[in-house]
């Protein structure tokens, strides 16, 4: 049995997702992961490359990437340039391609991993232009006219945000897996990871705030793992106690700080009225 | 083969797994991927065969099935259930006050027989639970909407280890595509919005493209477009508004007022159970400031695509007859109206937010989609995907 993935001290990985990881990583396939936003999608590629000792390497797409820009990019400009110039560079092609992320990992001397992050974010065509590449691991720069081909077949974690539907023929090749937001139990585990000495009250306290902020209904953002995090960071630097926490019942007042977990200004006016509502509601 | 017959139920359960899918879940378990732990293979199955999260409660529910008939459960087990069983098991989470209710509805057997209709259809098709429990408590069905969970987990009790199995917690209920909007969907239904507000682009001069292909040609000039990337999507939207509308308005609203900031120019109006020759922009002012149909048909160039968001649930004489209006005398029908709207604008959705199940009984629904030419479709994810198409095309 070769590697297994099965979280690291920085990284809370469910049973599932582990299963998902290491489906990925026997079987050289791709792993697409979706999620809400601040699950910690990108985090898992840096925590997987991390536990297994593996160089990484990342590729964020936007909406103007091409799949070409991954494998490697000829450029022109320069090329043009540097001729009116007269440089002596100009003979060799090769002095003007620039490797991208998959062609370097290609070329690693050890396995692996690959991140590309929010492929969703291209055109739609993107996952099919790379299908190819994905699966045989290799291809031709025609410039050159040579053959590149992975010496170790890379572990590629890919993510998505589900902006745009991907194609079939692309899925297909891919191990998949959704990242639920966690429960209670999970998120006492994650914090636990991030802040070891947090208080266990305050944490308590901090989690059943955060969780009943959540449920409020119309949110425009729930505030997520990412935001908790922060936001358990400021309680800690501003020493905010215990007391504090639980004296802020949500029905009557905002939480302390809630700037960090609600970052919408609509959100932050529809709580303020919700709790106004309730004053009123209780008084009368 | 144990192995093939559960493909081929997944693939049954309307999951589209492919051949290769299958061969890489082979190749996994030759791999030893999972060890014999059924929860691993559960996971590793559904990181193979399962790539969209709508899916994932269909696939706990396909696999649920074929385990636990694995386990030598008659297909036919509900059937089997008797009667008074059932019974008992409804009356102890009644109340008195229910209980007269459900006499009024026809009493216990004709209850009792929708009811197993009813748990048998949630067993194969499964709306999804939130069908199952009424609002307020005012649906006949409210109250058991605990049970057909109940009747489940008391089969699983006595022949599993475990209470409930990962599959069965049904975690991923909400995100099945098929369920009415609710909060969470919303987002994904915007999402769909969008896509749609993106398509249909003009194309604009690809400046990077055009540098670098002229690079290529040794200096010769080469232009190069490309699709713009603003949207150019145009949209009216027709609004009902108040009366039976009022469960949905909430939802609706929360839709389309997040997608606005999508299209190039969406107008949207008011109306109230269905169009007449006017309509209105502020709910506050419907009295004083409405607008005349016959305005917005020469100001809106015939590309812009016309969505409703209505019920069309009202008696059928709204629809068809001069005068039928509930507000007010109308001279002309309704129908004459939307006829006039579809006239001119040839990509027209209805959206409707009653369930697709209902329609057929609703007389006024029926002739609302005919005159649209059955472009109406319901307020769920997948639904509003189908009018996107439609609007797109």
């Amino acid at each position: 049995m070769a590697e297994r993935f099965s979280g690291t001290k920085d990284y809370v990985a469910g049973e599932d997702l582990m299963m998902a990881v290491n489906a990925a990583i026997a079987l050289q396939r791709p792993l697409l992961i979706k999620g809400e936003p601040g699950t910690g999608k990108t985090m898992l590629a840096m925590e997987v490359a991390n536990a297994l000792s593996r160089p990484l390497f990342q590729w964020h797409i936007k909406s103007t990437s091409k799949a070409q820009q991954g494998l490697y990019e000829y450029d022109a400009v320069s090329r043009l340039r540097d001729s009116q110039l007269g440089e002596e560079s100009v003979k060799d092609i090769k002095n003007y391609i620039m490797k991208g992320p998959l062609w370097e990992s290609f070329q690693s001397e050890m396995p692996s991993v690959v991140l590309i992050d929010e492929i969703d974010k291209a055109d739609i065509e993107f996952p099919n232009d790379l299908l190819r590449e994905l699966d045989r691991m290799e291809f031709f720069v025609y410039e050159t006219k040579e053959l590149v081909s992975a010496t170790h077949r890379p572990l590629i974690i890919i993510t998505s945000n589900n902006e745009k539907d991907l194609p079939d023929a692309f899925l297909r090749r891919c191990f998949f897996h959704y990242i639920q937001f966690p429960n209670k139990e999970t998120m006492t585990q994650i914090v636990d990871v991030h802040f070891p000495d947090i208080k266990k009250q305050l944490l308590q306290q901090a989690l059943e705030v955060f969780f009943e902020l959540r449920e409020t209904p119309g949110l425009k953002k729930k505030p997520s793992t990412s935001e908790l995090l922060d936001w358990l960071k400021i309680l800690l630097a501003e020493d905010i106690s215990v007391e504090t926490l639980q004296t802020s019942d949500q029905r009557k007042s905002i939480p302390p700080l809630a700037g960090a977990l609600l970052k919408n200004e609509q959100d932050v006016h529809l709580f303020e009225r919700l709790i106004f509502l309730n004053k009123r509601s209780e008084r009368s | 083969m144990v192995l093939l017959d559960f493909f081929y139920r997944i693939r049954d359960a309307g999951i589209p797994v492919s051949v290769k899918e299958y061969l890489t879940l082979i190749e996994a378990l030759q791999r030893r991927v999972s060890n014999e732990n059924i929860d691993n293979f559960y996971y590793l199955s559904r990181a193979t065969f399962v790539k969209d999260e709508a899916l994932y409660d269909r696939f706990d529910r396909a696999f649920g099935d074929y385990f636990n008939g694995l386990e030598a459960l008659p297909d036919d087990f509900l059937k089997d259930i008797p009667k008074e069983w059932l019974k008992k098991q409804l009356e102890l989470s009644l109340s008195e006050e229910e209980k007269k209710d459900i006499e009024s509805l026809g009493g216990w057997d004709k209850l009792m027989e929708t009811f197993k209709e009813r748990l048998e259809e949630q067993q194969k098709r499964h709306q999804g639970g939130s069908k199952w429990i009424g609002t307020a408590g005012k649906s006949p069905f409210g109250a058991y909407g605990y049970n057909p969970e109940g009747i489940r987990v008391g089969q699983q009790g006595s022949r599993n280890r475990r209470a409930v199995k990962v599959w069965d917690k049904r975690e991923y209920r909400d995100l099945d595509d098929s369920i009415e909007l609710g909060t969470r969907n919303i987002k994904v239904a915007l999402k769909r919005l969008r896509k749609f507000a993106r398509e249909g682009a003009e194309e604009e001069l690809d400046l990077d493209g055009t540098i670098r292909s002229t690079a290529n040609n040794a200096g010769f000039l080469d232009l190069k477009m490309v699709p713009e990337r603003r949207n150019a999507v145009k949209v009216l939207l027709f609004f009902d508004i108040g009366g039976s509308m009022d469960d949905y308005v909430r939802s609706c609203e929360e839709l389309f007022s997040a997608a606005r900031t999508e299209f190039k120019h969406l107008e949207y109006f008011y109306f109230h159970n269905f169009i007449y020759e006017s309509v209105w922009k502020d709910n506050r002012r419907r009295n004083n400031e409405r607008i005349p149909i016959s305005q917005i048909l020469h100001k809106y160039a015939a590309d812009y695509k016309v969505i409703v968001v209505g019920d069309a649930t009202m008696s059928p004489y709204e629809i068809t007859y001069p005068g039928g209006s509930v507000e007010h005398f109308n001279e002309e029908s309704g129908a004459v109206w939307l006829k006039r709207i579809l006239d001119v604008y040839s990509k027209v959705a209805w959206i409707n937010p009653t369930p697709e199940l209902r329609w057929k009984y609703h007389e006024s629904i029926s002739i609302t989609r005919e005159l649209v030419n059955d472009r109406m479709f319901g307020l769920t994810l997948s639904g509003l995907e189908k009018a996107m198409k439609q609007l797109a095309k």
